[in-house]
């Protein structure tokens, strides 16, 4: 990362406990304005900990969290309100709300977050839908009905619906086949570039990786171990992450049998 | 035998008498902080829902959906309770009192329980294990599914989305539930005496209206507005710290319905108590 660039998400000496084990251990993390960084590790590695921290759904045992420049733990709840209007989210399993329709899914946050006019937010709604590749007539089904690659998709478009400045990716292509997760990864581009956003994502998946990353951090043990540019990550020089990246059993990341 | 179990019974065999008093008394201590800490959490985890059923921003979309789940949608499983309840009452009643010649006390018998007592118990039971199972299940699934995150992410308090209009449906509708209940179970009552035992109509509803005191409806109301809270908040509660998996969604909703039951039967009462001691 380059010293002009500047810093839209700094977390520093992060430190998150759960009971007697330690998931985060004073971790150290950048992410550029406009870039989008993608934290690859093993599962247990405390990547989606580090997200939740972030946006506030668990609160940190130490260490500081800046968005922006602005402090974002301890914050009183009111105020984390209207910092999560600079959030958009892509969970997992797409997270949607299953007694809504979907375009009621995708304007939730416009409508409910934002005070934003139901007519407006539908207009919006159905756009984005679009945007995503979905045909309009998807609008009024429930999530039940779609597919996991579809439902990904409208967790996309909720995600990006009220144009946030930073958007979280939680495993995007996770459970879906390669071909819909390469068109997943398409859009996921698309969209960031499009917004101008910071998009900070967590995977395991390299194929992902290499389509929307400008920078690469890898976590071991809750540190972070090594960061780069995309480009470098082929020749990391760190063993940990040529193991990851290759898949290796044998290395230095050992699976203990639990 | 195995290794480990050889050293178990030695180490159990060597252990001093004292160890054993000493771990009968740290199992007690233990279970004794265990239920603080959970009655800490429960009385927590109330008083944020009640502070946010009083501050805005409402959804009242939300409160719509819940009021006619939790009230229209319940009165068929209230009323048959009730109505049978009521007709019970009196088969029952009359088998008793004939013995002592005391069958005209039907009718004030029928009014006194039904309206203080079986209406609104029945109907916090029966809610508990239709409403309070549900609660407990939606919001379950929406906390594995990471939908409660999703509203968070979304600027959005699950609180005062999820939370808040449960709690004031419930406290609102089961008043009005065992308001009708308290008539069908009159009426069941009438319906046995008048067309099985051979009673008048009049006399009936004479005797009834005679008995019947504004402080016995409304101990029954006032009860069914607690029971209602007592439902929708061991739903909320439960089912908003649920474990992980299906597992998890299952425990929720059995402790929703086993801690609801059990809140009601207590709180019955400690309100009767309160109001006719």
């Amino acid at each position: 990362m380059s010293e002009a660039e500047q810093i839209k998400i700094d977390l520093r000496g992060v430190t998150k406990s759960f009971g007697k084990v330690r998931v985060l251990d004073n971790l150290d993390l950048s992410v550029p304005t406009g870039k989008s960084l993608v934290v690859i590790g093993g599962s247990g590695t405390g990547k989606s900990v580090m997200i939740k921290c972030i946006l506030g759904l668990l609160t940190p045992d130490a260490g500081s969290i800046l968005i922006d420049g602005q402090e974002s733990v301890g914050r009183n709840p009111n105020v984390r309100i209207e910092f999560m209007k600079k959030f958009g989210m892509l969970f997992q399993g797409a997270a949607l709300f299953d007694s809504l329709k979907i375009w009621e899914n995708v304007a939730f946050g416009l409508i409910h977050g934002h005070g934003m006019d139901k007519k407006e937010a539908r207009e919006i709604a159905i756009a984005k839908i679009m945007a995503v590749g979905l045909k309009v007539d998807v609008a009024n089904l429930y999530p039940a009905e779609l597919s996991g690659g579809m439902q990904k998709r409208v967790g996309l478009a909720r995600a990006v619906a009220a144009s946030p400045e930073i958007i979280f990716f939680d495993e995007p292509t996770t459970g879906l086949d390669p071909i819909m997760a390469d068109v997943i990864n398409d859009l996921i581009v698309e969209q960031v570039q499009g917004l101008g956003a910071t998009a900070l994502s967590i995977t395991h998946d390299m194929g992902s990786v290499r389509k929307i990353a400008d920078y690469v951090a890898m976590i071991y043990n809750g540190r972070i171990i090594w960061k780069g540019t995309v480009d470098e990550l082929d020749h990391s020089g760190n063993e940990y992450v040529e193991q990851f990246i290759h898949g290796r059993a044998d290395g230095p990341i050992t699976r203990r049998l639990v | 035998m195995t290794t480990q179990a050889t050293d178990n019974m030695q180490e159990s065999i060597s252990r001093n008498p004292l160890d054993f008093i000493l771990d009968f008394f740290a199992s007690i201590g233990g279970g004794i902080l265990g239920f603080l800490a959970a009655t800490g959490r429960l009385a927590d985890f109330t008083g944020r829902s009640v502070k946010h059923c009083f501050t805005p921003p409402f959804f009242p979309s939300q409160l719509l959906r819940q009021l006619i789940d939790i009230g229209y949608y319940s009165l068929p499983v209230v009323g048959m309770t009730t109505l049978f309840t009521g007709m019970v009452l009196a088969l029952q009643s009359y088998t008793g009192f004939a013995r002592f010649n005391a069958e005209g006390a039907i009718a004030g018998v029928v009014v006194l329980s039904v309206t203080r007592e079986l209406a609104p118990v029945l109907a916090g039971l029966m809610v508990a294990g239709r409403v309070g199972a549900a609660i407990a299940a939606e919001i379950a699934t929406m906390r594995v599914t990471e939908q409660i995150d999703a509203l968070r992410t979304l600027s959005v308090n699950p609180f005062k989305y999820l939370i808040a209009p449960r709690l004031i449906a419930a406290t609102l509708m089961l008043p009005v539930l065992v308001f009708v209940g308290d008539i069908i179970g009159i009426f069941g009552g009438y319906i046995v005496s008048v067309y099985s035992l051979g009673f008048s109509p009049q006399g009936f509803l004479t005797q009834a209206w005679d008995v019947m005191e504004y402080m016995d409806v409304m101990s029954g109301i006032f009860k069914a507005a607690a029971f209602g809270f007592i439902v929708a908040i061991m739903g909320c509660y439960h089912g908003f710290n649920s474990a992980r998996g299906a597992q998890g969604v299952g425990a929720a909703t059995t402790n929703a319905v086993v801690s609801s039951s059990i809140l009601i039967l207590i709180f019955n009462y400690l309100l009767t108590q309160i109001f006719f001691s």
